[in-house]
């Protein structure tokens, strides 16, 4: 908490910075709502025999066009795949160790504070009150910004497309759980690999599961905290020639996670939150930059200005050296008045010569 | 070695004889500019996909990686030099401020025309003003790159007020207006290029798992700008060499340009001799205390160690060196280093060392068309740098206008 009282600190030092950035530096105290009853997937891979109906039953579910190869046709298995524009969800097979194999269903996470959302600077991404991490291509940069900082790979984007090219990825079959129907895959899944409930009690089961036979289960829920959270969890099971984690344990878990390709070392942190001391910062450089530069420019310009004052006291004083020893020697010479006429004509000399040379230094 | 510069006057407005004469490097020029003109047609009615190598691992790549990230910092000569010149007060490099000035502004007007090759809708830059996602890293880079391209363009707006005042006299009360401004464009220019060249590292903080450690830090904000300096310095001397190096610029230099330019190359050499070494230092530290020592003896270990080796510390030497000798040559030197360096830096952290964790077959490599694309940027700029020099008071002192600098 300490951290974001800080950052709330930095935040109100924005708003009073003349810059527009100010806006930015509220980021630095933006997060995205956590909605507690939003929806969730447990995708349980030790149930999953990578029979590829999930993938039909979204490409069915979101009109998506059909695929060079037939969803029956399992040897593309064999080769590892990610999302695309037109295959919003793939299944992978990965090497457990030992033999054995398992198969992963990917797709959007819908993150509880998503990377992608926090790194769009035109606001197309959200997180919904159900859990889904929808987007709107119609204010769509295509910077792929949000690509870059998806911690998982998902959105791809139609590179394609010359004219209207967008971000293609999962939307949890956002208007299907308006109408109160489960997501294309969930219902096409055969072996019940894909349980669907709201998220909370989906960690319950998760757990429950890992109880009951905790030999299967690797001890760890992905999802649960990596990155913020996630809606759609994964529970792998333990390879069998590795050491089972202690629970949750990120980095007891890690060897075992990747060989199903998953990575739980992002922190449990929003990965936004990477970004948030940087941005964070902004305001005090609108504070104190000016301030600096301000200072030295003033500082040289008083330097300057001394030094030239300086410089013109040295040179009347020579001057008027000078004059002394002239007129002190025609004294001597030719008397006091004779001293006096020279005295006041070289002044007047002086003056004359000053006046030209004054101008000609300003060039 | 005294010659006389051909000011433009107000019946002959136009100097453009150097663009139609046949020598070998006006033969490049046009060829990589059409080159260039094909690819552009190409990628604006086939599709981003049509031309480049990018794919859904690897969003960002030659594009962004030299045109957006080595442009906006190559171009920090600008900040570097108003800054040492006007708010430090070191008025004897005042003949490298206009050029620097140019460049940075060239420098960033390209970097927004090779964006708008690089995004999917172009013509909707724009819209981050409309739909502001102030939780975004990109949305402070797109503001301040946005507002300091307009500061360098007012900046830089003196010199063709200075061409074309005779003919338009109105120009000259903008100069005017834009002379008393001057401190606070320069300082303005300086936090709107800390704020954004910092950015620009600030962006791939948000994905610790695909930049490979040695080069992810929580400082890769400082490391951005402080390599941004290193450019600002180095891109003056290595900007000052090419300019000198070509007959048809160095014709444009008035003899107070080319007396200061020795000096303005060593002083900014040592200054860049500084600042390299201090990079230096905080890099290897960085890398201590995240205890990245391991990831040394890896393949990424051994190009972590020649970057830093080759790309930092000998132009550092070399730079340090020159300057102390009195060594131009040397200096010149060790600013191509030291440019190669940023280039190399900048590459690594948004191609080589970016998805390093990905098997090979998914793994990223430009395609011609794209490196084209990039070649066809950089074409451009040096056509209009060339343009403006031989037109505009850039190396030389109009002399309508000397007596008003001071």
């Amino acid at each position: 908490m300490n951290r974001r009282k800080f950052l709330t600190f930095m935040g109100t030092a924005g708003v009073v910075s003349a810059l527009g950035t100010a806006k930015v530096a509220k980021a630095g105290v933006e997060t995205f709502p956590y909605y507690d009853n939003g929806y969730g997937v447990l995708h349980d891979m030790t149930r999953c025999i990578g029979c590829r109906k999930c993938e039909e039953g979204c490409n069915k579910a979101n009109k998506l066009p059909a695929p060079e190869k037939p969803f029956s046709d399992l040897s593309v298995l064999d080769k590892r795949r990610r999302t695309t524009p037109t295959a919003w969800t793939v299944v992978n097979k990965w090497d457990m160790g030992e033999g054995k194999f398992a198969f992963r269903k990917q797709q959007c996470f819908h993150c509880n504070d998503p990377a992608c959302a926090s790194a769009c600077f035109t606001k197309c991404y959200q997180k919904q009150p159900n859990g889904a991490v929808i987007y709107d291509g119609s204010q769509c940069v295509g910077c792929r910004y949000c690509m870059v900082a998806c911690p998982f790979y998902v959105p791809s984007f139609e590179y394609g497309e010359p004219f209207d090219p967008v971000i293609k990825k999962c939307t949890f079959c956002f208007d299907r759980l308006k109408e109160g129907k489960l997501p294309g895959c969930v219902e096409s899944c055969t072996m019940d690999a894909l349980t669907f409930g709201r998220r909370k009690d989906l960690i319950k089961i998760a757990r429950k599961r890992i109880e009951a036979e905790p030999e299967k289960y690797l001890d760890y829920v992905y999802g649960e905290h990596d990155a913020g959270g996630t809606a759609w969890m994964v529970l792998m099971p333990k390879p069998k020639d590795l050491p089972q984690c202690s629970t949750g344990n990120a980095a007891e878990a890690k060897d075992a996670a990747k060989r199903a390709g998953l990575d739980t070392t992002l922190g449990n942190q929003p990965m936004a939150e990477y970004t948030y001391g940087a941005l964070g910062a902004v305001p005090m450089i609108i504070a104190f930059w000016p301030v600096l530069f301000g200072g030295a420019y003033g500082m040289t310009k008083r330097r300057e200005a001394i030094a030239k004052a300086n410089l013109a006291k040295a040179t009347a004083e020579e001057k008027q050296k000078v004059m002394d020893a002239v007129v002190k020697v025609i004294e001597k010479e030719q008397g006091a008045e004779a001293a006096e006429k020279a005295r006041q004509q070289m002044n007047e000399a002086l003056a004359e010569a000053d006046a030209p040379k004054t101008d000609g230094e300003a060039n | 070695m005294s010659h006389q510069v051909t000011i433009p006057t107000k019946d002959h407005l136009f100097n453009m004889k150097e663009f139609f004469k046949f020598t070998p490097g006006n033969i490049i020029n046009y060829t990589l500019l059409a080159i260039g003109l094909v690819v552009t047609w190409v990628r604006f009615t086939q599709g981003i996909g049509a031309v480049s190598n990018l794919d859904d691992y690897q969003p960002w790549g030659m594009w962004i990686g030299f045109d957006l990230l080595c442009g906006v910092c190559l171009a920090a000569g600008g900040y570097f030099t108003t800054v040492a010149c006007y708010v430090m007060g070191m008025k004897q490099y005042h003949s490298a401020a206009r050029p620097a000035v140019l460049t940075a502004f060239l420098g960033y007007a390209f970097v927004v025309v090779a964006l708008l090759y690089d995004l999917g809708h172009p013509l909707r830059l724009p819209y981050m003003f409309f739909f502001p996602g102030t939780t975004s890293v990109l949305f402070e880079v797109g503001l301040c790159v946005a507002t300091y391209l307009t500061v360098l363009f007012v900046e830089w707006s003196i010199c063709p007020c200075e061409w074309l005042g005779k003919k338009w006299p109105v120009l000259l009360k903008w100069r005017h207006w834009v002379e008393k401004c001057g401190i606070l464009l320069t300082i303005m220019g300086v936090c709107l290029s800390t704020l954004h060249q910092s950015s620009l590292g600030s962006l791939f903080l948000i994905c610790p798992g695909k930049l490979h450690p040695l080069w992810y830090s929580p400082f890769l904000p400082m490391f951005f700008f402080v390599t941004s300096m290193i450019a600002g310095s180095s891109m003056v001397v290595f900007e000052g060499m090419l300019a000198h190096k070509a007959r048809s610029t160095h014709a444009m230099m008035d003899e107070k340009h080319l007396t200061n330019s020795d000096n303005v190359t060593l002083s900014f050499s040592k200054a860049a001799s500084f600042i390299l070494f201090s990079y230096f230092c905080l890099r290897v530290i960085d890398m201590l205390s995240h205890g990245n020592f391991h990831y040394l003896f890896s393949g990424y270990g051994l190009w972590w160690l020649i970057e830093m080796g080759f790309f930092v510390l000998t132009p550092c030497l070399l730079y340090a060196k020159g300057s102390r000798e009195e060594n131009v040559g040397l200096c010149q030197f060790a600013s191509c280093i030291a440019v190669a360096g940023i280039i190399v830096n900048r590459f690594t952290i948004c191609m080589i060392a970016f998805n390093y964790d990905l098997p090979s077959s998914d793994r990223y490599f430009p395609s011609l068309p794209e490196i084209m694309v990039s070649v066809f940027v950089v074409t451009m700029i040096v056509t209009c740098y060339r343009f403006i020099v031989y037109h505009m008071p850039v190396l030389y002192e109009h002399p309508d206008f000397q007596e008003e600098e001071d």
